[in-house]
């Protein structure tokens, strides 16, 4: 799907999004029966560069400084970090973790923070982005993953076909949409011919604060059997010592 | 053995997990949670025909430094290069959320994270992904409930992927010269752009993009100690108190800083020219000068910030 296209199926009422720099967009849009929501995006598989992620960044600054609870909807498609060695000079993962941060103290703040992910998401942009909203929404077609299979293979030192036929019996390592939903990765699967009504429910749903309920969605969807249980283990132990 | 060597004059670098978690803390004081007894071993690299490890290469628990109660995790990186695996990091996840819910009860003072990391274990890619990505999200909740969480980075692997994500999230960051930082890896930018954008074996390269000095210099770590288990130790004793608080004018104040450093040294591909843009004399002498020497030098002005 295009932005366009997608911009026009969740904002029937009418939006002002616009392409910025470095493959970012932003914008306000009009939601029936609700306030006006902030808008950004990575777009047009654009790959998350320093600068993208600073705008990207600025915008949720300027969201938060104004205050209020207005909610903030993060457009995705993207392929992965710039993979560059001027980017690494000068720190993307700071960059990366402090759009991430500043998605965080939006939700902190009261903001509800809703990823609509379109296309392509892949590795460190998919944590700064994507995986830093409250509600991660996918649309058809979105294609999530940490690393695609040929690459996963050239460091397993598997056969591609192995690997395949692997990533059939379990959603451990597989990219794509079907294996990240079951894991937790991806709330809501969104259908084009409901996008705005989905998006309407949940905004009024109003996710809550820092509450990560990830873990939990990946062990009834039987995605992720262990974590939940890892984590709470930890926390139980922790609390009997002194 | 590691009663039988003295663990605060180790060397950072080549000790294992548990030995820096021991030379860190107060001697004597760590008390591990799910320790190896429990054998939570990866239930997914089986299949990879791979070996398990029963603590899965991350090693929690509570202790203290300079007498004050904290939470410390140490990665193996000489186990599947210390990789975020499920287990693995949902230990990690759930040491990061008892912080915040024992803050005031257990008056915990810090979390450390003794951090040895390529990043996601591609194994079990969209575990490790989604627990870096509640690692980080925990973060956030310690420091909010007032616990600072510091990151330690000297090892083998540096923090690379997501990794790298997880150490700027911290409230300082704590670098040896050994302590490479990043997101994608040299390795992965030269197969993926080719050897003209990055040459991943010429390892003089490799450091001055990614290394500890070069972080250091820039504002990327907030404190350059010298590779002894023991300069770790007494950084992280020192960055507890300075460690700024989680809140809309930290984060502001870290856009600006991030804004200017994009500003100055934007079209910069090596790092000596960046120090030659900041007005340094012999740009060179930054990666030629001995560790002893360089810990003493003056970084460029954009490195003194609390701004994380």
């Amino acid at each position: 799907m295009t932005l366009d296209e997608v911009l026009a199926a969740l904002f029937p009422s009418g939006h002002d999004v616009k392409r910025g720099p470095h493959g970012t967009a932003n914008g306000t849009a009009k939601v029936a029966g609700h306030d006006d929501v902030a808008v950004i995006g990575i777009v047009d598989g654009t790959p998350l560069s320093v600068d993208g992620a600073l705008v990207l960044s600025g915008h949720v600054l300027d969201l938060v400084t104004k205050g209020g609870t207005g909610a903030l909807v993060v457009l995705v498609d993207t392929s992965s970090q710039n993979m560059a060695r001027r980017d690494e000079l000068l720190g993307l993962n700071e960059f990366l973790a402090h759009l991430s941060k500043c998605l965080t103290l939006a939700a902190a703040e009261g903001h509800s923070t809703i990823g609509v992910l379109y296309g392509h998401a892949a590795a460190g942009a998919f944590i700064s982005t994507a995986l830093s909203t409250q509600v991660l929404a996918a649309l058809p077609g979105a294609f999530p993953s940490v690393m695609d299979l040929p690459s996963i293979a050239r460091v397993t030192k598997l056969p591609l076909e192995t690997l395949t036929e692997l990533a059939r019996n379990t959603p451990i390592f597989a990219p794509g949409l079907d294996p990240l939903f079951a894991t937790g990765a991806v709330t809501e699967k969104w259908e084009l011919a409901t996008l705005q009504e989905q998006l309407v429910n949940a905004l009024a749903r109003k996710p809550a604060g820092l509450t990560d309920q990830r873990d939990t969605i990946g062990l009834e969807r039987k995605g992720r059997l262990q974590a939940r249980a890892i984590a709470m283990r930890v926390v139980e132990e922790a609390a009997s010592h002194a | 053995m590691s009663d039988l060597v003295d663990l605060v004059n180790h060397d950072y670098y080549e000790a294992s997990a548990r030995d820096r978690i021991a030379g860190v803390l107060d001697p004597g004081s760590f008390h591990e949670f799910l320790g190896a007894e429990n054998r939570t071993i990866s239930p997914h690299l089986a299949q990879f025909n791979l070996t398990g490890a029963f603590d899965d290469g991350l090693i929690i628990g509570a202790g203290r430094l300079d007498g004050q109660p904290v939470y410390i995790a140490a990665q193996e990186g000489r186990f599947m290069g210390g990789a975020f695996g499920e287990i693995h990091g949902a230990k990690l996840v759930g040491l990061l959320r008892a912080a915040s819910a024992n803050a005031k009860s257990k008056g915990i003072k810090a979390v450390l994270l003794l951090l040895d990391t390529g990043g996601v274990r591609l194994q079990e890619a969209n575990a490790g992904e989604l627990a870096i990505s509640e690692a980080v999200h925990a973060i956030v909740e310690a420091r909010l409930a007032g616990v600072p969480v510091l990151a330690l980075v000297g090892g083998r692997s540096g923090a690379f992927g997501g990794g790298g994500i997880v150490t700027a999230y911290c409230s300082r960051i704590i670098v040896s010269d050994h302590g490479r930082i990043g997101v994608s890896g040299p390795e992965v930018i030269e197969t993926n752009k080719g050897v003209e954008e990055f040459d991943a074996k010429d390892k003089g390269l490799v450091w001055r993009v990614t290394g500890g000095r070069t972080r250091a210099m820039m504002g990327g770590a907030d404190c350059f100690v010298r590779g002894r288990v023991k300069n770790f130790r007494a950084a992280a004793i020192a960055q507890i108190s300075v460690a700024p608080q989680f809140a809309l004018a930290t984060l502001v104040a870290e856009q600006k800083r991030l804004a200017e450093r994009l500003q100055s040294y934007g079209d910069c591909r090596d790092a000596p020219e960046i120090w030659r843009k900041a007005g340094i004399a012999d740009p060179a002498s930054i990666a030629d000068a001995s560790e002893e020497v360089f810990a003493s030098m003056p970084r460029l002005k954009e490195a003194a910030h609390d701004a994380r």
